[in-house]
């Protein structure tokens, strides 16, 4: 932000950031989706910040249309992003209801989680490619930069799936990259095929 | 605020706005091996009372030295005690590391209150966190106008952990306080007399 008066500069970019109060949210980053194969936030590369500096950090995805009928999943890297391929154990279960009034319900889902995998985590199965279709949701990250704990995550997603009778699904999936490294990228892609469109917005919760 | 130049007034107090940002810090509460942690209103800089509509705590890294479940209360008179009542649901979602001796969502009886006392917010449904070096606990909880004498007061938890399984386990946790009495603080303990680590930061969420 900068405030010029008759061609003086009062005020210049971010100067005057550290003397008011912000708010606690902070947006990082974002990132838009144009027929991507992956979406990475990588810790020092394109003014993304996830380190130390925030105990927890936020992606709102939002409108994630594939390219294809897929999943949409995540990992985390320890290496700047050279490899996303964090041992993790999750849990994910689910309610959906279909547009047909048909099975609603609620579940577990076994082939949805991970034990001590280094797979991608699901986020939303079988994520509708139709024109109208698409899948909103947040992910919570917690102090990925601590070396001596695990890395807690939790999220949700609400998404149009098309398998069978079409509807709304909602998943909720949560669990822990099983490091004590410090994590510095994440990572988003679909299980096969192209992010078609869509947005994901990476913030940080300022801890004081 | 104002802005003045060269004895001109660009913006006067209260028509110059920024955009600060709805989520406000108010306290850092880290513990270390202590019996209590607790956010009262008026003490140690914690504000929570009708300042905001909406509060919000996230625990980050919460821990007792045993290994054993956190649990927390509130209080209605003033910080005397923290014993009010509570009316609770819980449930988890959970996934052990082997993959296969636990993977389900459960309600989780025995974890609810029906009119009585703490409530556990992590680990539910299992004995306790796992008592290893890198196991711990991070989440969130939204409590909604606690200093309501009209209506009771609400809140809504979410943590993922590290349980016993070992694995990974999705608390979830919704209630409220029985009581048209101001909440005015709350109090987290490990139970059994265990002692608690971590730190508890808590929000305000303005109203405009």
């Amino acid at each position: 932000m900068g405030l010029i008066s008759n061609g003086t500069t009062l005020l210049d970019a971010g100067a005057i950031d550290s003397g008011v109060a912000t708010g606690s949210l902070i947006h990082i980053k974002t990132l838009t989706a144009s027929s991507s194969g992956t979406l990475s936030f990588v810790h020092g590369s394109a003014n993304v910040v996830l380190d130390g500096t925030y105990k927890e950090y936020i992606f709102k995805y939002i409108n994630i249309h594939p390219a294809s009928v897929a999943q949409l999943t995540f990992n985390l890297s320890i290496d700047s992003g050279s490899n996303y391929n964090i041992t993790k154990t999750t849990t994910a279960h689910n309610s959906y209801m279909n547009e047909n009034g048909s099975s609603p319900g609620m579940v577990y889902r076994t082939a949805w989680d991970l034990a001590q995998s280094t797979n991608f985590q699901i986020m939303a199965q079988e994520l509708g490619n139709g024109a109208d279709e698409s899948g909103c949701g947040y992910l919570h990250l917690y102090d990925p930069a601590n070396t001596s704990k695990v890395k807690q995550f939790m999220g949700t997603t609400t998404y149009h799936q098309t398998f069978g009778a079409n509807g709304s699904f909602q998943v909720y999936y949560g669990g822990y990259g099983n490091t004590t490294s410090a994590v510095n990228a994440v990572q988003f892609k679909m299980s096969s095929g192209n992010i078609d469109s869509g947005l994901i917005k990476l913030y940080g919760v300022k801890p004081s | 605020m104002a802005i003045i130049s060269n004895a001109v007034t660009i913006a006067d107090a209260g028509s110059f706005s920024l955009p600060l940002g709805a989520l406000t810090f108010i306290k850092s509460l880290t513990v270390s091996g202590a019996s209590t942690g607790t956010l009262q209103h008026g003490s140690s800089s914690v504000v929570f009372d009708s300042t905001y509509p909406v509060y919000l705590i996230k625990y980050i890294n919460v821990f007792s030295n045993a290994g054993q479940n956190i649990a927390m209360n509130f209080t209605i008179d003033g910080g005397s005690n923290y014993n009010a009542a509570i009316v609770s649901s819980t449930w988890v979602a959970e996934h052990a590391e082997d993959d296969t001796s636990v993977n389900r969502t459960s309600y989780s009886t025995g974890y609810d209150n029906h009119n009585s006392g703490d409530q556990v917010v992590f680990n539910i449904n299992k004995g306790g966190l796992l008592n290893a070096g890198d196991a711990s606990a991070s989440g969130e909880m939204y409590i909604f106008n606690p200093s309501s004498t009209t209506f009771t007061t609400h809140f809504m938890s979410r943590a993922n952990s590290m349980s016993e399984y070992p694995g990974s386990t999705d608390n979830f946790v919704a209630g409220y306080v029985n009581s048209t009495n101001a909440v005015t603080g709350i109090r987290f303990h490990a139970v059994s007399g265990n002692t608690l680590s971590g730190t508890f930061l808590l929000y305000g969420l303005k109203d405009g």
